[in-house]
């Protein structure tokens, strides 16, 4: 089925092109928007930015496909992200990456069959002061040790 | 000590209590100033860029073309990706409207209509939080067409908000340009710079968050107060972020030129159990890493550092101690530049691959002596040979932090060669490794 926007965030696009002199420019508030109502961009999402933009579907496909926030594939209900880079590594960020890898079953990028949950190992989240932390969607949990993380992941369960 | 940028105001976040203690002042003060003034004040006061840099922006704003019939925008950097940097959240979280002020000044001073703040993508909260201020600001008439009634001016300026989505690429000026214009973050070559052809190919001026958000404060109390903070050529305050082994990690607002060892020590309480040092990477992964014995007397300012071998960056201060095994540090800091590298440049693209490549074959005990000359030579070659910064930010760390620990990573060096193939004279011209070593 094609995809439409809703029409309330119809007018958040609309509102996102008042800010910059190119409809172009409005490409990545949209995808945000896109992603938010259909969790991931599918085909026929690009194919309707596109169309809302007035841009060629080759530059959706470019700007999705670079970012590593736009998810090109349905991924869990609970997106979890655990930094691994130096400052959370130093703090055992490692080590709760692969606890929750083996509690969750899942590799990187790993979506459970279920739909409930997908693992991604990410880069420096700007929790360094906090670390190790992982984010669970859009929140961030720092200050964490391996139990308290997996009791997020439980809590979640 | 006086605090700059973030004051110890409860709830200054607030826009009452942001108004109580002055704010919005400077601005109105700014205006009845030609900008030419507030550029000049902000040039003497000595101020540089806090994003990595350290470059003079009244400097950087004097760039900007005084006639011109395109528009003028500033960009403000707030794509804060560099591991081991947080300070910038900081700002958004606790003094989101001296940042506005900020760009009300700044804008003025070189002659913009609009104002962008990159913000990270993972930053969900403090884009809300900041779109939030932000909007306070309009309603209250301290940004966009009230401005001319609230600050009795002609001059007036609209601010908005752009949500990166998770590219550290894009924290590099031209690259934070075309992914705020709609496309990929591949920076561009330059010249031409910002300040002749930024965004849409109009003059742009691009400034860190913490760097803007000092600007009122120096229009407040005058450029010689801002001067006379800190080190004599790069003054003021600096968000020092201090993680890794230490007691208490955060960010800490000192003078520039406090002593490295001084913030590990008393600021951020120590090193966990009192362990010693091994490495202190002192403004974020990408800066060349220094020995721990060797931090005495190491003050963080731009000009110290560089003195030192090293360079501010970001201010993002990693602490390692004895115990760390610094072959598995690299290996992370080299696969986050591979992963993050835009692939425009040969030598970066495949550069960081090789780096990485060779430190996982250091990391599984395959790697030889040569290994470590390899990983100097590839960071060699990326640096200098690239478009932009990153393939310096992808080679220092390697090149100083091998050459700096070599005594360390010559001990995950395996010494026995095993030679694999039949031809043995052959193998053999392809080591480095006494041929004592090798085992027929
Ligand atoms: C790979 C790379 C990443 C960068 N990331 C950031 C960043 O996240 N934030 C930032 O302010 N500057 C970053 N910079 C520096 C910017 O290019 C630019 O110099 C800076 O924003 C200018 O602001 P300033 O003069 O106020 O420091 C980065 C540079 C490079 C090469
Ligand atoms: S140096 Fe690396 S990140 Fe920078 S433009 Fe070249 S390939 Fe891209
Ligand atoms: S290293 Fe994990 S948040 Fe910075």
């Amino acid at each position: 089925m094609a995809f439409k926007f809703t029409e309330e965030n119809t007018r958040r696009i609309d509102l996102a092109r008042k800010k910059y002199p190119t409809a172009l420019a409005a490409i990545m508030d949209t995808v945000w928007i896109a992603q938010e109502q259909n969790g991931y961009i599918s085909d026929e999402v690009m194919t309707e930015i596109a169309l809302i933009l007035g841009i060629d579907k080759v530059q959706v496909l470019s700007v999705v496909t670079f970012y590593t926030m736009y998810f090109t594939k349905p991924m869990g209900k609970h997106h979890v992200q655990v930094c691994t880079n130096v400052s959370c590594m130093l703090r055992g960020g490692a080590e709760i990456y692969d606890e929750v890898s083996k509690s969750l079953g899942l590799e990187h990028l790993g979506v459970s069959t279920d739909g409930k949950f997908s693992l991604e190992e990410v880069e420096c989240m700007g929790s360094c002061g906090t670390a190790p932390m992982i984010a669970v969607n859009e929140d961030y949990y720092e200050n964490l040790d391996k139990d308290k993380a997996l009791e997020i992941i439980k809590s979640l369960q | 000590m006086e605090k700059i940028v973030l004051p110890d105001i409860p709830n200054f976040d607030k826009i009452e209590v942001y108004k109580k203690h002055g704010g919005f002042g400077a601005a109105k003060k700014a205006f009845k100033m030609t900008s030419d003034d507030v550029i000049d004040t902000v040039k003497k006061s000595g101020l540089r860029g806090r994003g990595g840099a350290a470059f003079s922006a009244g400097l950087k704003w004097s760039f900007m073309p005084k006639t011109t019939d395109k528009p003028k925008y500033l960009c403000i950097n707030g794509d804060e990706s560099e591991p081991g940097s947080f300070k910038d959240r900081q700002i958004f979280e606790y003094n989101p409207f001296q940042l506005i002020e900020g760009i009300l000044i700044t804008c003025y001073a070189i002659g913009a209509k609009s104002a962008y703040i990159y913000i990270r993508g993972e930053y969900h909260k403090w884009v809300k939080l900041m779109q939030e201020a932000l909007e306070t600001a309009y309603k209250d008439g301290f940004v966009g067409e009230k401005m001319k009634k609230t600050f009795g001016t002609d001059f007036s300026c609209e601010i908005y908000i752009h949500k990166g989505a998770g590219a550290y690429i894009c924290g590099e000026e031209s690259s934070l340009m075309n992914s705020l214009e709609g496309h990929r973050g591949y920076p561009r070559i330059k010249p031409p710079f910002p300040a002749s052809k930024g965004l849409w190919g109009c003059p742009t001026t691009i400034n860190n968050v913490e760097t803007i958000t000092n600007v009122p404060k120096i229009i407040e109390k005058g450029w010689e107060w801002f001067s006379k903070i800190g080190a004599e050529k790069h003054p003021g305050t600096i968000l020092y972020g201090i993680s890794g082994h230490v007691n208490k990690p955060g960010v800490y607002e000192r003078p520039s030129g406090t002593l490295l060892l001084d913030l590990i020590n008393n600021e951020a309480g120590g090193v966990i159990g009192n362990k010693k040092i091994k490495c202190v990477i002192p403004g974020g992964s990408s800066m060349p890493p220094l020995r721990g014995d060797q931090l005495e007397g190491i003050k963080m300012d731009a000009d110290s550092l560089r003195a030192a071998g090293s360079a501010i960056g970001t201010a993002g201060i990693m602490v390692m101690d004895e115990d760390t095994n610094l072959l598995k540090v690299l290996l992370r800091i080299s696969r986050f530049y591979h992963h993050e590298s835009c692939g425009q440049c040969t030598p970066c693209r495949e550069g960081t691959g090789w780096l990485e490549k060779t430190l996982r074959r250091l990391d599984s005990g395959n790697g030889t002596s040569a290994d470590l000359d390899l990983l100097i030579s590839v960071a060699n070659n990326i640096e200098g040979n690239t478009i932009c910064a990153l393939g310096e930010a992808a080679a220092w760390p390697v090149k100083f932090m091998v050459d700096r620990f070599r005594d360390e990573f010559e001990k995950y060096v395996k010494t026995d060669v095993v030679i694999p193939v039949n031809n043995k004279v052959h193998s053999m011209r392809n080591t480095a490794n006494p041929l004592a070593n090798i085992k027929h």
